[in-house]
This record gives C-alpha cells, structure tokens and sequence, in this order.
C-alpha cells in the first residue's frame, strides 16, 4: 500500500509537459469591460452593423445576469475588470506557406508535438490554427473550397459570409443563454467557421487547435458549424496552454446545427493548463457547447477528453429537434490534484423517434472534486424519445471526490429512459494482477485507467485517440492510492 | 391550477404574521422544551420562506400554492364530538398492533390505554411527555431536525405543540408494531403541524406504522417532522402508509439517525393524496449499520408526489440500500430525487440506489434526480433510474400465451410495485398493502374500509 | 531454487501460516495438497507479494535473493510466476497489450531488447500452438468475460509466455472439464526442465494424473505435516484428509 501510495505521489506530481510562454507582438486594449470596448473590438474587426448590435445586445443582457452557482465547484470571485478583452498578434498574417509564419509561433506548435506542417502533410488535417484570438494559418483550404465547404476563422466568415453568419449565429446559443455564454458573444474575438453544404461528405478531419497566450487575456472563442442537408463532418478541437501564475478565463461557445440528415462529429481533447500540484494558477474553463439536430434523422455526437484546467464547467449538449435525430455524449473527463470539474451534457429530446446516449467516465486523483451532471428532458410530443445514460466514475486516492447528478424529466409515456451509474475505486487486485505480470504500479494503472476509457476514446479519430491515450498517462502520473 | 400568481414573499409573510399573532398561544401548556426553539427557528423560516421553484431541493415542487392558502391552525387541542375509537377501527386482517390516534396532528385525548406494553416504554402525546417527563426528550428534540437547511423543518419546529412520541429502553423488544393513525377532520380549510420523536435505546427492536387519513373532504395542509433515533444494535421499522383524499397535501420530513450496529427500515407508500412532499433524511452515524429505504406510489388525476432522500454515510462499513417506484396515471407528477453522500472517511461503504418510473399517459410527468457525492475511495456505490412503459416484450409474451392484454398488464404492474412491497417485514401488513395496490390500479378505491367514512 | 524457512504470517491478526518449511531445487515439481482452510492459496499469495499479509516471521529465498524484500512486479520478473486462483477481469485492456507490456517488461529487467510487435506475434503463435488454443481469447480484453475455464488456460498461456522459473499454480484445476486440464497439464510439462520449477498447489490428485509431482506435501493448519512421494498424493485421494488429522492428534 505505502509502495502504490509513493508511486501515486510521484505520477501525480509530475508538472504540467505544456508550460512555457512565447513572446509574440500582442496588439492589446486595456482591461475591463463597458461599451466602449465592445464597440472597439467590433471596430477593430471591421465588423458589420448587425455583429456590433448582437454584440451590445449580449453585454446588456449580460450586465444583468449573474454567474451561476449551482455547479459543484468552489470558485473564488472573478473580477470581470481586471481581463483583457483583446488581444490579438501585431501583424495581421496572411501567409501563403509556413515559412513565412513567426518561427516563435511554429515552435511552440512544435513544442507542443503538433507540427504545423505534419499535421498537414501526414495526417491530412486542414489545421486552422488559433493562438489568442485570431486566427493565423488555415491550410487545405483550397481542397476545401472545390467541394463548396467553407473552413475558415470567425472574424473572416463574417465579412464573406455575413448571410449565414447573420441567420445561423445565436441559433444553438442565444445570447441570454446563460452568463458565460452572453459574455462570450459580447466579446469574442475570432474562432472558427465551418459550412458544409448539402450532399458533401466533408473529405477529411477539421481541425483547430487553441492555446491561451498572452497573460492576463481572457480567450473568448466562438465556433460556428453548419450541416446542410446530408452533409457530413468531422471536427476536432485540441487545446493546450503555457503554464501561467494567475488564473485565465476561458469562456468559448461552440454552436453546431445539423439540418436534414447531416452528420456532425466533434471531438475535444482539452489540456488547459491545470494549475501546478499545489491549486496555484490553471485556467478557468465556462465553456458552453450545444448543437441543435435541426433537421430530421440527423446527428451530433460529441466526444471530449477532458484533463486540463483548473476548473471546467462544461455541458455539450443536443437539442434533438428534428425526428428521429440522434445525440451522442462520450466524455472522458480527468482531474488530478486540485483540479475541479462539474462537467456533463443535456439531450433535450422534442422530436418523435429521437434517441440519445450519454457515456461519461469520470476519473478523480490527488484532491480532486470530479463531477457529472447531465440532463434528459422528454417534451410531451417526442414520442418513442429512448436515452441510455452510463456515468461511471473511478477514484484513485482517498483525498478526492467523485460526484453525480443527473436530472431526468419525462413527459412522455411511450420513451423510455435508462440511467446507470457507478463509483468504485480502481481495483488493488486488478493492480497486482498487473503487478504479478512484471508491470510496475504506474504502468498498470495507466492501462487500467485507459481500458476504464477505452468506450470513449474509440470514438475519437484515430490520430487524436493515440494523443488522449498518452494525455490520460501524464495526467494520472503521480497521483494513486 | 389557473391559480394567479403568488406573491413568495406574501406567502411567507402570512405565516410570520400568524406566528407574531399567536406566539403566547404557541407557548400556552407546551413544554420550555419546545418553546426555547421557536424564535431561532421562525428565524431560519425567515430567511428562505416557503421554498419555490428556484430552490433547488424543491425544484420539481412549488409549494407556493398549497402554503398560500387560507388555512385554520390548529394551534390548541380541539375536542372531537364523536368517539375516533369507534368511527375508526383499522380493519386490516391479522394485523396486531397497539394502536393510537392522533387528530389534526394532535394526540386524540381519549385514546384507549395501550395494554401490555413492555416495562419501562413510554408511548404518548409529546406535549404530555415534554411535560411531565422532560429528561425523556432532551438529548433528542430538535437534534437532528436542527441539521436540516429545509425552511419548512423550521417552520415546523416554530409551531410544533404535540405529536406522536416514543421510547423504547436498552433492550426492549416491542412484540407488536405501534400503529400511528393520523387523521384529518373538520369543516374548513385546515394546517396541522405534527411533531414526532421516537427514541429506541441500544438492542431495541420496534416497529411503527403511521397511517394517514382523511375523515372531512376538505383542502388540507401538513407540515410534519418526525425524528427517529436508532440505538446502537437496534432493528427498527418505520413505515408510513398515505391515504389521504386529493385534497389533502402534507410535507414529510424524517430524520434518522442511526447508532452502529443497527438496522433500519423505512418504507412509504402513497396510495392516494393531493400533493405530497416526503423528505426522507439517514444519518448513519455508527459503523456496521444498515438502511434499507424504500418507496411507492401510485398517482392520477392532478396529484403530486415527491420523495426527497439523503442518506448520509458518515462512518465506514455501512451498507444503505434504496428502491423507489412510481406509477403514474392521468395527469399526474411525480418527483424522486435521491442522494448518496459517503462523507470522507466512511471507508468500505456500500450504498446503491433505484428509481423506477412507468408513465401510463402521455400527460402524466416524471422528474427524477438521482446523485451521489462521494468523498471516499474505497466504496461501491450506484445509482439507476428508468422512466418507462412496462415491458412491452412480456406483455407481448403473456398475450401470447392467451392472457388477455388487461390481466397482463395488472399483473405485470403488480409484479412492478410487489418488489418493493416485499421489503415490508409487517407480513400482515405487507399482505395489505399488495391487497391495496392490486385495487388501486384497478382503478377501484383503495382506502381502508374504515375510512370509507366522511 | 526456493528456500522457505519457518515462514509464519497472518491476515487480519489472524494467523494462517504457522511456520512453512520448504526447499525447492531447480528441475522439481513439488504438489502442496490439503483440506480448505488449511493455509495453501495464503502461501501462493505470500510467495508472490501481495498485500494485505503480514508476515510474522521467517525467511525467503529465491534465487539467492531475499525474497520477502522485493516488490511483486520484480518477484515476477525475476521469474516468479503465480497462476490465479480467481483471474482478475480488466475490462477494457486487450489481452495482446497486456501480455506485450508483460513479455517486455520482463525482457527489460533480464537486459534484453523489448520484441517488436512482429516477433511478439509471432511468440503468441506458437506458443497457441503449443496448447492448442484457439486464438479469440487474445483478442478480448484481460479475463472478462471468460469462462471459469478460459481464464484457467489463459493463465497458463501466460505462462508459456513467460517461461518463469518458479511457476506456482493455485487451485489452477478446480472446476476444469478435461479438456482444460489437458490445456494446464501441457503447459506445466512444456515448461518441465532442469531450470524449471513448478509448485501446485491442489485440492484433488485429478490434476496430477497429468501433471506428476517429484514431491507431495500436507498443507494442514499452517503447516506442512506430512511430505512424500507422488504415491502420498493417492492415499489422500483414497483416505480423505481426516487420517492425517489423526495420525496429527
């Protein structure tokens, strides 16, 4: 027991692999927010009309709003004031090869163990990069555009595109959604814009990854997909960031709508920085995510591998409109140390034959809280609505938590709505089974832990499921008992 | 319910007004016991009021409506024109029980003597033993019920003047359950506040029945505590049987703690009523222990029922076990939220959770919020909850084999709630209630004969 | 090999083994055979480091190594191989992973180059082969789901793999149709060499009809009682453990 309690410690004390800081050109505001700096970042993007008013209209809103507190997470007050709201490299890139990129920047990437260039050239991801706020590099973007599919940065969708941007944002997420979401879309600065148009398959994985950078700057995503029609995509979100001493807010919003038969997959692997051994620093994650299956017999599925930050409240959620849509909810969700999660999904079934999963493994070390909450709404005409919910959490140590709170309302007599869910520790018969075998206590827990994931983490593409895989081993290193 | 809007802090006024208006009558004949409470806890009522849609313990219930009616309090025993001794006789078969009646949430003062009760056992008005034998109470009053958050624990506790009590010595083992009998009677809109507090010493054995009634068909309101307190080694039952009109609304709370060693079940089934709030809090203080807590109903019309549990581990090696089922008919709601908190150090416990659900219409609603909290590592815990038709598969099977579709499907509804009836350790009384469910879903009545009466 | 002296331990503040007495030599098949509750899984489970045993007094050698002093993964890759009374179901981790890691781990601490993925299948085949095993069950995840009898021949499996130098199996043959025992017996001969040794521990003679053991001992109430030939492992089946009882008395 001593021997797994120092091999646990020893995992669990491993510092943060991602921490370093590149010296960029920052073109910054001042801190703080008002009107004026909203109307400055929408002048700062060149921004039309109706961007500047979605905008005012969300600060308004968001003046009146308060941050929620019902998630079980201890978070100590934020000062809304004290952020920087804009930030976004000097010079404006617009680069036709990777040479000419800030070679700071590429080895950061490299530094990372996501090149640039074999991401481009091995895996055939289009990466379209996104370091604090503006997006620097898209690549295959011509192999895109021949199919008609638009993959390009928020800030660029809005001046070429401002009819789909104009009837398509705030759609999944309303500006008054909930507080973080309102902030998000009064501030954002860039992000990503997907469009598949009806009938394409879209040929290969998009991709962006999102580093925090610059210190002392909140990083306020905003990501757009569009499926028409029997389209289908499949979208992976990575993210990393330097080690900081103070605590970064990260407020994203991600919006998917799937309209008739369209099939939307969007994959996360998270790994913002949690803070060091000690609960000092690490990113605040107020992230909202919702796709709306708008069109019938259409699909969303999410799947996150979460590990990083600080704190992570987070909800992927389906609105399963459409009849005979489906919502799919795979997460693995990490926390190790000080690290709080309260992270989960909500399937909001409205029409006939529409059906949900939600398969979530929670995973608690060191003094960890982990929790899952997640909500299955029946409206009375979704007839035949099925869900099955597996919510499963594992505890490595006795100094952590491991929590569930699903909420489930029916109002529909011909669904029918399973819920499962079961706390154990990870096994000490499984570990000396390992043990007896030759393999150490470390390792062993890493398989376990990774065969604990595995329902998961096969639903991740390939080239990401490898990467979550070897995040999961880091993140554990230290920490069982 | 085309009910206008309520004003919250109306409704909570009402009841600050009334406790200003009737303080020196609250104190008149109770016990310093229970009147050295009553200020603290108006002032913990106060600074929640009655919980609304936005608290979240009572998310799925608004007890705004029922608390914003005009009520009677009855707040001094009132005497009852008729003899309850002989308009209410509980007829079920073979069931042996000493059995007491309480009115309005009072202790029905012509109660006959309860003959051949163990040495040493006191069974009564708990304002008659506040009274007369205060060192009985002191250590357990309040205790547990003061932990709670819930304003309306506190609301009770403001206005409790009687209820039901019980104390069993070290060692005593009651041969008989004890039958509560809770009625309801009278010509207006009426609110009881009923205070109960049963003590079992170490080795005890007890078993409780509480029945609640109607006898006037008339809105009324409940605002209940009891407090149970489970010596160590102890095996003790507590059941609560709801039979009330759909008039009649009530909010239970129990509080159990639970010594080491012990074992302890409680079991509620709620046949009929209007809406019904049952807070149902475990405490397992001691290592060794066991819970076993189950629940059903059957619900239709506009009736409301929510089950709320928290079982708290709060030592290792406790092993707790629930099971709640609801049938929902008609227009119907129902609620179960169900919480598991393994405390930090409560190694090696074993705590697991049901909730079954089946919709017969598509107005009828579930909303079901099953949790754990888990703070420990070395435990096994789950938690499951369906919402659902019965199973369409061994209907099918059962057609099949030449059972008409109705009998098919009682019979399978019935095999639904008799898992959770066979947990009663009553056999009379468990033979009752499955008497009782096969009535009720055959839509006939299923209130006890006796309490055919109006 | 093995050298056991005077090995004393308890569970619990309970005392199991009472003082074990045993030598092993290189080459030997020893069978240790005794009525429930005499103290034999508890020996397997000592020998192999697992926690939850104190040990009150005695000594182990292994190799010339103190035995009791070394973690059990290095028990095991010193060549110490336990087969598991009850196999451990590891949902999720696929056998081929699991032995992989197993092999080279091994490999590692004897200094040599971890097997490529091609040479480590390759092993897996013959040694499949060998036992003529049929191959799902290195496709699924480590034990679950396996029949009482496929978690049985996948640990000797493991132990074609291995090739350890003590092999120590426990109550391998319980509840085993032939065939599996055919599967437990092949594999313990395989491995039968002058560098190799096994011990097995066992409730019935059945398993060393196939298996032939050099010595015999009664494990009874913590301690060996009785030690013979192979004939000693007939009596028993014979006469039943309430003799030795007596002649104990």
């Amino acid at each position: 027991m001593e021997e797994q309690d120092k091999i646990l410690h020893e995992v669990t004390s491993k510092e943060y692999e991602f921490g370093f800081s590149s010296d960029f050109d920052m073109d910054t505001i001042p801190k703080g927010l008002n009107e004026d700096v909203i109307r400055v970042i929408s002048a700062k993007k060149e921004e039309p009309e109706f961007m500047l008013n979605f905008r005012l209209e969300a600060f308004r809103k968001w003046q009146k709003m308060t941050m929620p507190d019902w998630a079980y997470l201890k978070i100590p007050p934020i000062d809304f004031q004290e952020i920087i709201y804009y930030a976004a490299p000097k010079k404006k890139p617009q680069y036709e090869s990777l040479d000419e990129i800030d070679p700071d920047l590429l080895e950061t990437f490299n530094k990372l163990g996501i090149p640039l260039e074999e991401q481009k050239i091995l895996s055939g991801v289009a990466v379209d990069a996104v370091i604090d706020s503006v997006s620097v590099k898209t690549t295959f973007k011509e192999t895109l555009a021949e199919k008609g599919i638009i993959f390009c940065s928020f800030s660029e969708a809005v001046k070429e595109h401002p009819d789909l941007i104009q009837k398509y944002l705030g759609m999944s997420v309303p500006v008054t959604d909930n507080f973080f979401a309102a902030l998000n879309s009064a501030v954002f600065s860039d992000g990503s814009f997907c469009y598949i148009p009806k009938g394409v398959k879209c040929p290969m994985e998009l991709s962006t990854y999102f580093r925090i950078n610059a210190s002392g700057t909140g990083q306020f995503e905003r990501t757009l997909i569009i499926a028409d029609d029997d389209s289908q995509v499949s979208y992976l979100e990575g993210c990393t960031a330097p080690m900081r001493d103070e605590n970064q807010l990260h407020a994203a919003v991600v919006e998917i709508i799937a309209l008739d038969r369209a099939n939307v997959k969007y994959s996360t692997v998270q790994n913002w920085y949690p803070g060091d051994k000690n609960g000092k620093g690490g990113v605040y994650n107020f992230v909202t995510k919702r796709g709306i299956c708008r069109g019938e017999s259409s699909k969303i599925s999410w799947t996150q591998v979460e590990t990083g930050s600080a704190v992570t409240w987070k909800y992927p959620s389906c609105i399963l409109m459409g009849d005979n849509s489906v919502g799919e909810f795979n997460s693995v969700a990490l926390t190790n140390n000080y690290q709080q999660a309260d992270t989960g999904t909500k399937m909001i079934h409205i029409g006939k034959n529409t059906k949900s999963t939600i398969i979530s493994k929670g995973i608690s070390a060191g003094k960890s809280d982990n929790a899952y909450r997640g909500l299955v709404k029946v409206m009375p005409g979704a007839s035949n609505a099925r869900n099955f919910s597996q919510c499963d959490s594992l505890l490595l140590g006795s100094n952590c938590g491991a929590h569930t709170f699903p909420y489930i309302e029916v109002a529909n007599k011909s669904s029918i709505i399973e819920h499962e869910a079961t706390t154990s520790k990870i096994g000490e018969d499984q570990i000396f089974y390992c043990n007896q075998r030759g393999i150490s206590t470390e390792d062993a827990i890493g398989m376990i832990v990774n065969g604990y994931a595995k329902e998961v983490l096969n639903k991740l593409p390939m080239e990401f499921a490898v990467e979550a895989q070897k995040l999961l081993q880091i993140s554990l290193e230290g920490s069982v008992g | 319910m085309t009910q206008t809007r309520i004003n919250k802090k109306a409704v909570s006024e009402k009841y600050s007004e009334l406790y200003k208006e009737k303080r020196s009558l609250l104190d008149e004949g109770s016990s310093p016991l229970l009147n050295r409470m009553r200020d603290v806890s108006m002032k913990r009522f106060e600074q929640v009021g009655v919980p609304g849609f936005k608290n979240e313990d009572y998310k799925y219930t608004n007890l705004e409506r029922v608390f914003g009616k005009e009520y009677r309090h009855v707040l001094a025993y009132e005497t009852v024109d008729v003899d309850l001794n002989e308009v209410f006789q509980c007829d079920v078969p073979q069931l042996d029980t000493y059995t007491v009646l309480l009115i309005n949430g009072w202790y029905y003062a012509r109660n006959l003597q309860l003959e051949g009760l163990p040495e040493g056992v006191v069974a009564g008005s708990l304002k008659q033993i506040s009274n007369e034998q205060p060192e009985l109470l002191e250590n357990y009053l309040n205790r547990q019920a003061a932990l709670s958050n819930d304003p309306l624990v506190a609301l009770n506790t403001a206005f409790a003047k009687d209820g039901f009590f019980l104390y069993v010595p070290e060692g005593v083992k009651l041969e008989k359950p004890i039958q509560v009998i809770n009625l309801t009677r009278g010509q207006e809109a009426t609110f009881s506040t009923q205070r109960n507090l049963i003590i079992t010493g170490a080795k005890t054995e007890a078993k409780v029945i509480f029945c609640d009634h109607t006898l006037s068909s008339i809105d009324c309101l409940g605002n209940n505590v009891t407090e149970v307190f489970v010596g160590d080694g102890a095996v003790v039952d507590v059941y609560t049987i709801q039979n009330q009109n759909n008039k009649s609304n009530s909010v239970n709370s129990s509080f159990f703690k639970v010594g080491e060693k012990s074992n302890l079940l409680s079991g509620v089934a709620c046949l009929h009523g209007g809406l019904i709030r049952n807070n149902l809090v475990v405490s397992l203080d001691g290592e060794h222990s066991e819970a076993g807590v189950f629940g059903m109903s059957f619900t239709d019309k506009r009736q409301h029922v929510d089950n709320f549990t928290n079982i708290l581990h709060n030592k290792a090696n406790c092993l707790s076990n629930q099971l709640y089922k609801n049938v929902l008919d008609e227009d119907s709601v129902g609620a179960f939220t169900g919480r598991i908190h393994v405390a930090r150090d409560a190694q090696k416990t074993n705590a697991f959770q049901r909730n079954n659900n089946v919709l017969l219409t598509d107005t009828a609603k579930m909303n079901t919020k099953p949790q754990l909290i888990i703070d420990a590592d070395d435990v096994k815990c789950s938690h499951g909850a369906t919402v659902g038709q019965i199973d369409l598969d061994a209907l099918f099977y059962m057609r099949a084999r030449g059972i008409n579709e109705n009998d098919a499907r009682m019979m399978l509804m019935n095999a639904f709630a008799h898992e959770v009836v066979q947990e009663i350790r009553v056999e009379a009384l468990r033979d009752r209630i499955d008497e009782l469910v096969e009535k009720r879903l055959k839509g006939e009545l299923a209130k006890c004969h006796s309490c055919d009466i109006n | 090999m093995l050298t056991i002296k005077n090995l004393r331990a308890s569970v619990e503040g309970k005392e199991i083994l009472k003082g074990i007495n045993l030598e092993i030599k290189p080459g030997e098949i020893h069978a240790i055979m005794g009525p429930n509750g005499a103290g034999k899984s508890t020996l397997g489970n000592v020998l192999s480091g697992r926690e939850g045993y104190e040990i009150e007094e005695g000594e182990v050698t292994f190799l010339g190594e103190d035995l009791l002093d070394l973690s059990p993964e290095d028990r095991a890759r010193k060549g110490l191989f336990l087969s598991f009374q009850y196999p451990v179901e590891i949902p999720g981790v696929p056998m081929v992973n699991f032995l992989k890691t197993s092999v080279n781990e091994h490999r590692k601490f004897k200094g040599l180059e971890p097997l490529t993925a091609g040479e480590f299948l390759k092993l897996m085949r013959e040694k499949k082969d060998m036992l003529h095993l049929d191959s799902q069950l290195t496709n699924r995840s480590v034990n679950e789901g396996f029949s009482g009898g496929e978690k049985k021949k996948n640990e000797i499996f493991q132990m074609a793999m291995l090739e350890p130098k003590l092999a120590i199996l426990d109550e391998t043959d319980s509840g085993l149709d032939i065939d599996a025992l055919r599967v437990v017996a092949e594999g313990v001969n395989a491995l039968k060499s002058p560098e190799h040794s096994t011990i097995v521990i066992t409730h019935y003679q059945r398993l060393l009809d196939y298996i032939v053991p050099d010595f015999v001992h009664v494990l009874y109430n913590g301690q060996i009682v009785k030690s013979a030939g192979k004939e000693l492992a007939l009596e028993l089946e014979e006469k039943g453990y309430d003799w030795i009882k007596k002649e104990l008395v």
